[in-house]
């Protein structure tokens, strides 16, 4: 009995909630007769195009900082790379190499190059928050933004000269929907991609999946590892990690560096998966649900593991791919998913900070 | 001689001093200046443009400085405020209530909802204390989100409810609402005179109140305020006196008052407040303080009469009323710190562990802030809507909190510290760069587009660099204050 | 002032989950009187003042035994309210003050004068405007009766130590009804010509009929300025005297005491240690570690020996091995088997093979949240490279070889658990040192540094623990620092005890020395070493 309070202490109450409203949105899906399997291709997609981006929550609060509310230095790296990748035609260089080879030089092109510039905006980004502890999550939240309405006004005017870029009627800067038709849109998806139940069933984007799959592998091997091992101990506790030699701001520079890295190559799949690279401010909102993605699988400020990243991913993708249907059929014809989207998330991390450090320091 | 050299340094580390404290103001100002230039308007149509943002902008504002000083940081949260006038405002629409009755109406809705947002506001701040600023912003959107499934989706679609002014598709309030009908310019077209009488009227039952109440216990306390009745009373009358001329009842009894005539009656009411309280009161003025009234005042009408500046004074009209809320609520902001109340605020505000031990119940009054804001906040959009007369249902309040933040930054706020002043000078920086921006982004690109971006940037750019420059400090100060005596490090008694 | 006493304190008893902290203790101050309580770490000092504080801490677990009487009349304190009520002020090591403030704010903080207001009249009193002239003549009424001359509407923020100090006594002595003031060690933050006038101060508020607690350590201060003392020991009550009656060496005696348990049975010492073979050299060592400043040590270590370092909390004995190893900033030299040792580079000492155990074992000690087998094989794998297995070109944790070496800890240092993945964090306070010790020991060290190694552990643990000490030192050869707060301790298992008083060595000592010394050394007077020691 005793135990069983005490373990009622630790439930994860909005996170219970989720789960069992995803549950019931399948349950109603199915009262409502919709074609569910159509639906379950689409939550892998998605599943596997976000899977990446909240990965990049896990080094950034294994190292102290907390969630990376400042993801979108990392997706703006990421969409720079693709951006590069687009303009100096990678794909028709890859092509002339090997027919077919095209949208994977670019695709992997784009993820080397962006990752070098988030290695670089990391390491300078993680040098701010070395200067903040301790407001480590306002602090991100505001970079973030203001970033990307800088690039916002870096992309408006930016010489790029491939015509996909460049807006329709020709004028200097990005467009605000570059399709990725012809350099890597969908090269993961498609890459091993299977019908399950033939034509009309299950669309399973092996590629993607894998490639995310191998992502939280890489990040699991290297939390494994000497310098992994010591991240994990300057974020858990940082004077322990002192008395043992390791020097605390470093770690939690590379914590950043890795996060705003990932950040990057999240980006650069969910742009090949959603075939169009949107700039500008689709980025604005990424970080949020990043973060309550990663917050629902069971993470905490201060706490997180890869197992998190997968199931969060999916029941949030889940949750927010099975309500637009369900709301419709039962609310005759509105889609309330945008909404509910807003309160789950915003819901999630607000409890997520009422638990957090920050919450316990109360007395500073 | 070497007095003089002295005051010397003095003064020109002073300057220093001045100018690296207000860096931030000074930056802006030369930013406004560059964009000014470079937009090529005239300067009346910007200046009434600020003139009109300012009286929409203020009092959202000022509600965030009680909170500030309360150690909670910029009150996003705000939003919550907003949300419960934008609720009121449906009501009075429904219910078909125009004018000025319409508006207090509104406030009487507005209020207790205000106040049961701003309570639970704060009571998620004392669960969040340390991180109060974030946790805002996204009860801020988490707020939006509930906010938008009760106006889309509850009304109409959960609750019946039937109103074709409001409804559109059958459930779910229309997009954009139109108070052209109802509330717009309720308070805006109330006129000099009448603020004035309204004004004269509070001061005489104020003024009676605390005679028969016997608050006064003083001799002298109760002479003052009997001095403060008769003049009141004559001050009433002679607004009656004075409607009766006719130039004077143009000037006074219209809906809107020119700014020109404003700055007049300020500086001869500037000028005699001074004297009054030297001579009438016996109150402790230095004669320095009483020429320079009079300095400045001769220098403002003077001023006032050159044509370059005649002709911008006069272009702009402003609203009595508005403006004479916006002083209520800077008025309101130094008389709560002047309190009990406030001291304890401020306390906590230092500090929490102080303050405790000094038997202050720091949560109750982070609340209490919390709610005082709120509200403030609720009538600082009210007042911001029946100006602007048409609203975005959805989206209305969502970036009220932001703008309101980053203008008192802008005005030399930080997050620990903020005053009237700050805010009056933020909103005016702020708003004057919300104009320019875009007309000098024109000029120069040829393109406004990028106005947005460049506005929204500048936003976040002030709250990310003010909130980093906040933490840093706050870092520094810790380190210090570690360096103070900590003894329990090794009483294994307790 | 019909009753003798102020304030009477008798049989006091007090329990903590079962752990008898006070035993019949009994107080009484006269009015006008400055009364010293004194004691070593633990005697029960604080506890007491906090029953007659009526703190929180003592109610919430399970109030007190006994009685106390505020001139002559039986009272129950249960709030610190109520302690201001009885006229019992008090003023905090810690200070109270707030620096954005003024001095006039920071002395009625909380105590505001007011003057009604309509809206007060309305709506509560906390509307009520400050009467902000009441204010100021009433601090500076209190400034001038401690001879504070600063002006009272000063910001307290730039203010030197001692100034805010005084402004926090002012505070107390602006309460109206006065009877009683408790300084807690008031001078451990003062320079001494801060704490002189301090004193003098004491003096003119007792003067004016005010009694005076004052918690100290310094018995020179005692001599000076109190009138009669109680000392208290081990929570029992010594003895109450007047300070004319004694001497110096006779209150140190009376605070130290002989203890008679032995902690450490006695082991074979086949031991040669060469005094003139130094592992370990301090030349004018500085460590700026707020709290535990250390300034300016001479300290010699032998290879082989056991080393105690003793001494009262915050005069700087913590703070040495915490510098040695780099947490706070130290300057001077530090020499270690003939290599010197860069504090500023974090991790120096660790890499030359200086293990430290430190005495914030869940601070600094371990990582709560993480299994036994992490916390022991965690410094190996960083400093050592051990418990890594080799992939090619990344290095992989080997949990089997970790698991393996937690389990054989576990086994020989009976640290008593579910097994290597349980938490530290769920485990005892002596399976937890056991866990720092075993960490220590899975590394190849040449100096082991253990700080307050039985603090907060229960007696049985703490035996084990101490004789795991002296046998990793006698059968490895290993050297080894031992720093506590409890005296006892160190004499039972050290070679020598170095004393350390104000940031320096004030005595180096044998563990048979009388108690006198000990007393003497710890209240910072330098006396005869023990240089040539046991050799």
């Amino acid at each position: 009995m005793e135990k069983l309070k005490a373990s009622m202490k630790h439930v994860n109450i909005p996170r219970l909630i989720i789960i069992l409203f995803f549950l019931l949105i399948l349950l109603l899906a199915y009262i409502n007769g919709i074609d569910v399997n159509s639906y379950i291709g689409s939550i892998l997609k998605y599943w596997g195009m976000w899977g990446i981006l909240v990965l990049a929550m896990v080094p950034s609060i294994k190292c102290g900082i907390g969630p990376n509310f400042g993801i979108s230095l990392g997706i703006v790296c990421g969409l720079l790379g693709s951006l590069l990748a687009v303009e100096f035609g990678i794909t028709a260089w890859g092509d002339a190499i090997m027919p077919g080879f095209g949208p994977w030089a670019a695709i992997f092109f784009a993820m080397a190059l962006s990752a070098v510039f988030a290695w670089v905006v990391g390491v300078l980004y993680g040098k701010i928050l070395n200067c903040v502890k301790g407001s480590e999550m306002t602090v991100t939240t505001y970079i973030g933004y203001s970033f990307i309405y800088l690039m916002c006004i870096v992309w408006f005017r930016a010489p790029f000269q491939s015509g996909e870029i460049k807006w329709p009627i020709g004028a200097d800067g990005v467009r605000n929907a570059v399709s990725m038709d012809t350099s890597f849109g969908e090269v993961l998806n498609d890459f091993m991609g299977f019908y399950i139940g033939g034509e009309k069933g299950i669309y399973v984007p092996t590629g993607l999946v894998l490639f995310f799959l191998l992502c939280c592998l890489v990040v699991y091997i290297y939390f494994r590892s000497k310098s992994g091992l010591a991240i994990t101990a300057a974020g858990s506790n940082p004077n322990f990690a002192r008395a043992n030699g390791i020097n605390v701001d470093k770690m939690r520079i590379k914590g950043i560096a890795i996060s705003t890295v990932l950040g990057a190559i999240g980006i650069v799949v969910y742009t090949q998966g959603f075939g169009i690279l949107q700039a500008y401010t689709a980025p604005l909102t990424m970080g949020f649900q990043c973060v309550a993605a990663v917050l629902i699988g069971g993470a905490t400020t201060g706490k997180a593991k890869i197992s998190h990243v997968i199931l969060g991913t999916f029941i949030f993708q889940g949750l927010l791919i099975l309500t637009p249907p369900v709301s419709n059929k039962m609310l005759a014809g509105t889609d309330i998913s945008d909404t509910m989207r807003q309160i789950i998330q915003n819901g999630v991390i607000l409890y997520a900070l009422t638990k957090a450090k920050g919450g316990s320091s109360n007395e500073e | 001689m070497k007095n003089n050299a002295e005051t010397k340094i003095s003064f020109g580390s002073y300057v220093k001093n001045a100018l690296f404290n207000n860096k931030v103001i000074i930056l802006f100002i030369v930013l406004c200046v560059a964009c000014i230039m470079t937009a090529n308007t005239s300067m009346s149509y910007i200046a009434s443009e600020v003139f009109s943002r300012f009286g929409r902008n203020a009092c959202l504002v000022l509600a965030l400085i009680i909170p500030c000083l309360a150690g909670l940081g910029m009150n996003f949260g705000i939003v919550v405020g907003a949300i419960a006038a934008q609720i009121a405002i449906f009501f009075v629409v429904h219910w078909g209530f125009t004018g000025i009755g319409g508006f207090l109406l509104c406030t009487l809705l507005s209020t207790p909802m205000a106040l049961l947002f701003g309570w639970l506001l704060g009571i998620l701040y004392n669960k969040t204390k340390g991180s109060e600023m974030v946790t805002g912003l996204i009860l801020g959107f988490f707020a939006d989100g509930v906010y938008r499934l009760f106006t889309l989706y509850i009304i109409g679609g959960v609750i019946p409810y039937d109103d074709p002014n409001l409804l559109d598709r059958g459930f779910g309030l229309r997009n954009a609402f139109d108070l052209s009908d109802s509330i717009k310019y309720s308070l805006d077209d109330i006129s000099f005179v009448t603020v004035f009488r309204i004004l004269m009227i509070f001061i005489i039952v104020l003024q009676l109140v605390s005679l028969v109440m016997g608050v006064k216990k003083t001799a002298e306390a109760r002479r003052e305020s009997l001095i403060k009745l008769v003049s009141s009373a004559v001050g009433l009358v002679l607004s009656f006196v004075l409607m009766a001329v006719p130039g004077v009842a143009s000037m006074i009894g219209g809906t809107r008052i020119i700014l020109s005539d404003t700055l007049r009656i300020a500086m001869i009411v500037y000028v005699i407040s001074v004297l009054v309280k030297k001579f009438v009161f016996r109150k402790d003025v230095k004669g320095e303080d009483m020429i320079k009234a009079v300095v400045i005042a001769a220098l403002v009408i003077g001023l006032s009469y050159v044509p370059a500046i005649r002709n911008i004074l006069r272009s702009i009209s402003i609203s009595a009323c508005t403006y004479a809320v916006i002083c209520l609520f800077c008025f309101f902001n130094n008389w709560i710190l002047d309190t009990k109340l406030g001291q304890d605020m401020r306390t906590v505000g230092q500090n929490r562990i102080v303050a405790g031990s000094a038997g202050i119940n720091v949560d109750r009054i982070r609340i209490i802030a919390t709610c005082i804001s709120t509200v403030l906040a609720a009538w600082g959009q009210m007042i911001y809507l029946q100006n602007l007369g048409t609203f975005n249902t959805v989206q209305q309040q969502s970036n009220v909190g932001l703008y309101a933040v980053a203008a008192i930054l802008v005005g030399g706020a930080s997050v620990q510290k903020a005053n009237n002043k700050q805010a009056i000078i933020g909103v005016v920086l702020f708003h004057t760069l919300f104009v320019v921006a875009p007309l000098a982004a024109t000029q120069i690109i040829g393109d406004s587009a990028i106005s947005e971006y460049i506005r929204m940037f500048i936003c976040y750019g002030v709250i990310a660099v003010s909130l980093a420059m906040h933490a840093w400090k706050k870092k520094d100060v810790a380190v210090k204050g570690a360096q103070a005596p900590i003894s329990n490090v090794e009483a294994g008694e307790l | 002032m019909s009753a003798e006493y102020v304030v009477k304190m008798q049989n006091i008893s007090k329990e903590f989950s079962g752990n008898r902290v006070l035993k019949d203790v009994s107080l009484a101050v006269k009015p006008g009187e400055i009364h010293a309580l004194m004691g070593e770490n633990g005697a029960g000092k604080s506890t007491l003042m906090n029953i007659l504080f009526g703190m929180p801490a003592i109610w919430n677990t399970g109030g007190y035994e006994g009685s106390i009487e505020i001139d002559g009349q039986e009272v129950k304190i249960d709030s610190p309210q109520k302690a201001m009520e009885c006229g019992i002020g008090m003023v905090h090591q810690e200070f109270m003050l707030i620096p954005g403030f003024t001095a006039t704010e920071n002395i009625k903080l909380g105590r505001e004068d007011t003057v009604p207001t309509v809206a007060s009249r309305l709506l509560g009193r906390s509307l009520e405007e400050l009467d902000r002239k009441k204010m100021a003549s009433d601090a500076r009424k209190a400034m001038d009766t401690i001879g504070l001359g600063i002006d009272e509407n000063t910001k307290v923020g730039g203010l030197p130590v001692g100034y805010m100090q005084f402004i926090e006594i002012a505070r107390e002595i602006d309460k109206t009804g006065m009877k009683l003031l408790i300084f807690d060690e008031p001078t451990a933050v003062l320079t001494e010509s801060e704490a002189e006038r301090l004193l003098r101060t004491m003096k003119v508020i007792a003067s004016q009929g005010i009694a005076i607690i004052f918690i100290t350590h310094r018995i020179d201060e005692v001599i000076e300025v109190a009138d009669s003392m109680t000392i208290l020991r081990d929570g029992t009550f010594i003895d109450r005297i007047e300070t004319k009656d004694t001497t110096a060496a006779r209150i140190a005696e009376l605070m130290i005491g002989r203890k008679v348990e032995k902690l450490v049975d006695e082991t074979e010492d086949h031991r040669e240690l060469n005094k003139d073979d130094v592992i370990l050299k301090l030349r004018d060592y500085r460590v700026d570690m707020p709290g535990e400043t250390v300034r300016g040590v001479d300290l010699d270590v032998i290879r082989g020996e056991i080393l105690g370092i003793g001494g009262l909390a915050g005069q700087g004995k913590i703070g040495i091995p915490n510098g040695i190893l780099g947490l706070y900033d130290s300057s001077g030299t530090i020499v270690f088997d003939g290599e010197s040792i860069d504090t500023k580079k974090l991790g120096d000492a660790l890499k030359k093979q200086i293990v430290f155990v430190s005495e914030d074992r869940r601070g600094v000690g371990l990582l709560l949240e993480e299994s036994i087998e992490q916390n022991i094989v965690f410094t190996a794998t960083q400093v050592e490279n051990k418990f890594l297995k080799n992939y090619g070109f990344i290095k992989q944790y080997d949990h089997a070889a970790a698991k393996k070496h937690a389990e054989d800890m576990i086994r020989d240092l009976d640290i008593r658990c579910v097994g290597p993945e349980q938490p530290v964090g769920s485990l005892s306070g002596g399976n937890q040192q056991k866990v720092c010790l075993a960490r220590a020991l899975t590394l190849n060290s040449k100096l082991l540094i253990v700080s307050e190694p039985t603090r907060g552990i229960d007696i049985g643990a703490k035996k084990l623990v101490l004789e795991l000490l002296v046998k990793l030192n006698r059968e490895r050869g290993l050297t080894i620092i031992v720093v506590s707060s409890e005296l006892n301790e160190l004499r039972s298992l050290s070679d020598r005890i170095a004393i350390v008083s104000d940031g320096r060595v004030s005595g180096i000592l044998r563990p048979d020395d009388s108690d006198a010394d000990f007393g003497l050394a710890m209240s910072g007077v330098k006396v005869g070493g023990a240089d040539d020691g046991k050799a």
